[in-house]
């Protein structure tokens, strides 16, 4: 065990990566001699050379399409995409393209690559430096998504997704970048949890709490504040948005029978419609209340002196999960 | 200036590279000729019938389109030179990304006949193992794949191979993002590819003058990259410039730009009517101008436009057309749960379980034919 922080743990994943296969290469702006604005590519390009830590031209879309080039050619590309609000002009690339090349070419070409995303807010950015823009991609057929939220997983998770043979998407909670953990480095890949797995984190009776990436430390703070209420939640950290392990979250649903589940992005469309939307279909009759939803507003991202707003802390997560269990809560007395 | 007049206020630009003149004249030049110089007799009759079969495949495959068995067609009448030139000068390792125009392209790659038809049938979004024939499935995203042939060189380079990738893209597509990073990239790695802009004069109804106001050959030197005009009804001008490029790619020299200036003789795809946004006039100009025709009189001025040449190619291009039309009616359909293969390569959840909810669906009709036809069957 090491003790590392978030950003080491994925350089620590991305090295192992390079070592492992001789066809990984990274691309991205900034990736080298900088190691990338988070410094998360921090020595690569030294110790694997420039031709494999590959600092482009400043082109989303091509830096995502010369990887679909890449991949044909029999590679595994890894992507930086700086910032998680810089990812439209490659928005073309990776749905008609990196999606759905399989589907077309009807599995003769593989798209193994691996986008890797810093997102979320909390930072104190200027626009375009704080958003969650996963739902776009859970809702395009082809891509896997996934979202991390510890060191550990950070470190495993990014191995599993560049040796994966379908693309994914790899969200980074870019304000956990410092924090630190502790990281099993040589356990094997094999043996560990699956991509596309949930985790329970917290065994609970009274309503199961849903999150990923940045939110999973928030939901297990409001667990713990909870607790002292006398109130036991199951916190579960999602891990993979595309496609949501359904199984574990309707097995936590019918034993706590109230769901609660949080994110950063938008509510209208997001990640936890499709969630709630989901659970009612397959739990309605084990549901003592409606699905509650603790989400960032249908806005665009703020300014960040008022991004703490936007962002669920720990107090609405709480508000979120009295609704859920009838309690006093904000919205107490309104109809629908 | 409006995009209507861009055209008087063009600079001269580059000379328009011409090895054979419309009437069939072979002039000499002092660069180019070096390139056909090994081009035999022989191998000028075998460029006269893969241009007259290509256009027979091209006709045949609009007539299944107007017989209803073939939902579109994009016709590449006009580009045959354009299209034979480049892809006959490329070597099995070099790698194509095209646009869905590039028939006469995956011809010369060797493509089954009946995998050209599959995906304008209705069944299937590729026609075939990009692997087969080191052709990428046609690209129908406007100059998509000339980022994925930038990447797929920078592959090549990493690999140290000396094969070249080769994009083809039209006029209409140089406005587009992608194709302006294409050549950024391409030019920083010094990648080798080949960007082959065919010049056809029409992106549907928008005339080339409304994309650029120069020639599209001088738009790559802003990039840095070595750029030729060349007279895309000349198939030994065409075969000449690509071969340059291919072996300034192979030898580490990087990209080239290659614009053939063409013109598309018939409508965008099958359901464009052009008589809506060009005038007769211009057709009947470049109709003098055929690549064809052009090759033909050449043969004839050497003698070689014989009758028996002219049975032999005219068969060939019969026998083609009829195996290419047997492929296309007697293409078993697709099966209802196709539809859910190889969206990934790995199992996934949400996928499976629709799945499985519509075998169960299309189970409860008792015949699953039933259960898609268009009346439904409840």
């Amino acid at each position: 065990m090491t003790q590392l922080t978030f950003a080491r743990a994925i350089n620590a994943g991305l090295r192992k990566s390079l070592e492992n296969d001789s066809k990984v290469v990274l691309l991205g702006e900034d990736i080298g001699a900088l190691g990338g604005v988070f410094r998360v590519t921090d020595g690569l390009q030294k110790d694997f050379g420039t031709h494999r830590v590959v600092d482009t031209p400043l082109a989303e879309s091509a830096i995502v399409g010369t990887a679909v080039g890449l991949a044909y050619r029999g590679y595994r590309p890894v992507l930086e995409i700086q910032f998680d609000g810089f990812i439209y002009p490659a928005f073309d690339q990776i749905v008609s393209q990196v999606a759905k090349l399989h589907y077309r070419t009807r599995g003769a070409v593989k798209m193994p690559i691996t986008i890797r995303v810093p997102f979320g807010g909390g930072i104190g950015s200027p626009e375009h430096h704080s958003e969650s823009p996963e739902a776009y991609f859970t809702h395009t057929s082809g891509l896997r998504v996934v979202a991390v939220s510890n060191p550990q997983d950070a470190y495993t998770v990014i191995q599993q997704a560049i040796s994966c043979d379908d693309p994914v998407l790899y969200f980074e909670p870019k304000r956990r970048y410092h924090d630190k953990g502790e990281v099993e480095e040589t356990a094997a890949l094999a043996s560990a949890l699956p991509m596309d797995k949930a985790r329970v984190l917290t065994q609970g009776t009274d309503a199961t709490l849903v999150a990923y990436g940045p939110l999973v430390k928030t939901a297990l703070d409001a667990a713990t504040a909870a607790a002292d209420e006398g109130i036991s939640l199951e916190v579960i950290d999602l891990r993979s948005l595309a496609p949501v392990d359904y199984d574990a979250v309707v097995a936590s649903v019918r034993k706590t029978g109230r769901l609660v589940v949080t994110h950063e992005a938008g509510q209208s469309g997001g990640l936890g419609a499709e969630v709630a939307a989901s659970i009612t279909e397959r739990c309605f009759y084990h549901l003592e209340a409606a699905p509650v939803r603790v989400t960032g507003f249908d806005i665009p991202y703020p300014y960040s002196k008022l991004e703490m707003h936007h962002l669920p802390g720990l107090d609405r997560i709480l508000d979120g999960v009295d609704r859920a269990l009838g309690r006093p809560n904000s919205l107490s007395g309104l109809e629908g | 200036m409006t995009p209507e007049n861009a055209g008087e206020f063009t600079a001269a630009g580059q000379e328009l590279l011409q090895l054979i003149t419309p009437a069939g004249e072979r002039i000499s030049h002092p660069e180019f000729d070096f390139w056909v110089k090994d081009i035999t007799d022989e191998q000028l009759c075998s460029l006269f019938e893969d241009m007259t079969v290509i256009r027979r495949i091209d006709v045949e495959a609009t007539a299944l389109q107007r017989q209803g068995e073939l939902a579109l067609w994009p016709p590449l009448l006009g580009q045959e030179a354009a299209q034979i030139g480049s892809g006959r000068a490329m070597r099995a390792d070099d790698f194509v990304f095209s646009s869905y125009r590039e028939n006469g392209v995956a011809y010369c790659r060797g493509v089954d006949l009946t995998d050209l038809l599959r995906v304008w049938r209705g069944n299937a979004s590729g026609g075939w193992d990009p692997y087969s024939i080191n052709m990428a499935t046609p690209q129908i995203i406007i100059g998509a794949q000339t980022l994925h042939a930038t990447g797929y060189a920078m592959g090549i380079q990493n690999d140290g191979a000396d094969a070249v990738a080769v994009t083809y893209f039209g006029d209409g597509a140089t406005s587009e993002g992608d194709v302006n990073e294409a050549m950024v990239f391409a030019a920083s790695f010094q990648a080798p590819v080949l960007f082959f802009c065919t010049n056809n004069h029409w992106a549907i109804s928008e005339p080339v003058r409304l994309q650029s106001h120069i020639h599209l050959a001088e738009r790559a030197t802003g990039f840095g990259i070595p750029s030729l005009r060349v007279d895309g009804n000349d198939v030994l001008a065409v075969m000449a410039a690509t071969r340059l490029a291919l072996d300034r790619a192979r030898r580490g020299g990087g990209p080239t730009f290659i614009e053939a200036v063409t013109y598309r003789m018939g409508p965008h795809t099958t359901a464009d009517d052009p008589t809506r946004y060009r005038d007769a006039n211009e057709l009947e100009d470049w109709a003098a101008k055929d690549p064809i025709s052009r090759l033909a009189s050449l043969l004839d001025r050497k003698g070689l436009l014989t009758a028996e040449l002219q049975q032999q190619v005219q068969g060939k291009a019969d026998s083609v057309a009829a195996e290419m039309r047997r492929g296309c009616t007697t293409m078993p359909d697709p099966q209802p749960m196709d539809v859910f293969k190889h969206v990934y390569s790995t199992p996934n959840s949400w996928l499976e379980r629709q799945q499985d909810h519509y075998a169960r669906y299309l189970a409860s009709f008792g015949d699953p034919a039933g259960a898609v036809s268009e009346e439904g069957a409840r």
